[in-house]
Parts: C-alpha cells; structure tokens; sequence
C-alpha cells in the first residue's frame, strides 16, 4: 500500500448496498471461480484423451454430491458472467447508461442467471441421467 | 541534471500511447464475444453428451467441428480468464513482489493449460 496522508475514499461498508454494485462484485467473483473452473474442464478433456479409467475417475469425482453441488454453482457462475458479461459489452459500446436502465439491466442479470442455471439442472435431471 | 524544465505532464504530452494503451481492455473484449458463441456451444455439447458411454463422449470430441471448436474454447477461455486475473491482481495486491509473482505463476499456469489441453484434443481428434 502506498503511504500517504492523503484522504481515502470511503471503504466498502460506508456504502448501501445496490444491485448495480453487487453484479459488478459477482462478476468478478464470479470471473475468478470460473477460472479455477476451467482446470475442471481440463481435466475432463485431458481424462478423455488418456482412456476409459481416467475418464471413469474424472465422472465419478464429478457425479458425487459435493462433485454435483460444484457443478450447480459452477453452471450458475457461467451464466451469470455470461449474461452480466454481454451487458458490460453492450455498456462498452456506450448504451444503457440511463441509471433506470442500468439498475434494470443489473436485475436482469441476476434474475436470468439464475433462470437460466434451474433450467440448465432441470434439462439435466429429466433429460439425461447424471 | 536535466536541462528539461518542463514538468512531467507537459513532456508526457503529445505522446500517444506507446500504441499498446488499449491492448489488454480490447483483448479482453474480443474474447468475450468469442466466448458468448463458444459457451453456448460448449453447453449445448456437455447437455447432449449426458448419460453417454465413455466411447460415445470421446467419439463425439472427436469430430472435426467438435474439435476445432474445443481448441477454440480452451484457447478463449485461458486467455480472457488471464486477462480478467491480472486486473483483480494489479486492483488488490499491494505488495509489489507478490503482484509480480502471481502475474508469472498465472500465467505460466495458463499457456501449461493451454499446451496440455489443445494437446489432449489432438489425441483424441487424430486417436492415438
């Protein structure tokens, strides 16, 4: 930390909390618990090119409760920076800026992640077997 | 001692951006677009892949498109997750060493990924 006697602006909890703030706090949360992620996914595409057994103790670790419960936050953080991601390109571009719009569009991507995520699990569980 | 009198602004003035100023913020777009179409795709794979027998997941990894677009995906991913690390890095590591290492283990960690991952899709492609 530099050191300075210059006055700080104020730290996190001096804040009310807002749902603009919370998705750009879980987008990057999220952006971190995806990169871990994808050591999983390579993992399993690494298990497949070495044989049946690799494959076979990847599925198992994968298909255990905990490995299940991972995967469920896992497919919802996807598709949160999914979603919340295709709304910071699209404020990139310079739109949606209206704060009405951007505390709305902050809701939908909380709301359509989580959409998403049970209709993800619901394809999972009545369309193929786990 | 410099016979320079002009402050540092004035000097920096002018200057452009040493033509990398936006490399790392429009990297970390691009890959984001890509990534919209190749999760999605990516999904879609894993959906359609449940249930299925260890011959019929590698088979279907196999497939020219599968696989070209698999390269794809690793290559996007590795790259916009390094990208969006080194920001949280540069954000909250403070101690100038620690910053530094990360950066190297991050990314030394990354291409390994990259390497072994690409890798791993080319034997299953080409089946040995």
């Amino acid at each position: 930390m530099a050191q300075t006697t210059r006055p700080l602006s104020p730290h996190l909890q001096i804040y009310k909390w807002q749902s603009q703030m919370v998705t750009s706090i879980l987008h990057r949360a999220t952006g971190i618990a995806l990169a871990v992620g994808s050591l999983v996914i390579l993992w399993g595409v690494i298990a497949i090119s070495i044989g049946p057994e690799a494959w076979a103790s990847f599925h198992a670790v994968a298909a255990s409760p905990l490995g299940l419960v991972l995967l469920f936050a896992w497919t919802w953080a996807l598709w949160f920076h999914f979603i919340n991601g295709i709304r910071h390109l699209y404020q990139d571009a310079g739109a949606g800026y209206a704060i009405s719009t951007f505390i709305k569009a902050s809701w939908f991507s909380i709301v359509g992640s989580l959409v998403l995520t049970l209709a993800t699990w619901a394809y999972v569980f009545m369309g193929g077997a786990a | 001692m410099s016979r320079d009198l002009r402050n540092p602004l004035q000097r920096a003035r002018g200057l452009g951006s040493a033509k990398e100023g936006v490399g790392h913020w429009w990297n970390q777009r691009l890959t984001a677009i890509a990534l919209v179409f190749l999760v999605l795709w990516f999904v879609v794979l894993v959906l359609g892949l449940l249930g299925h027998d260890y011959q019929a997941v590698r088979a279907s990894i196999a497939r020219p498109w599968n696989a070209v677009l698999m390269v794809a995906f690793i290559v996007a991913a590795f790259w916009h997750a390094v990208l969006g690390l080194q920001v949280v890095i540069e954000d909250y590591v403070h101690t100038r060493w620690v910053e530094v290492t990360s950066m190297v283990v991050i990314k030394l960690l990354a291409v390994a990924g990259v390497i072994s991952g690409v890798f791993a899709v080319l034997r299953i492609a080409l089946g040995s």
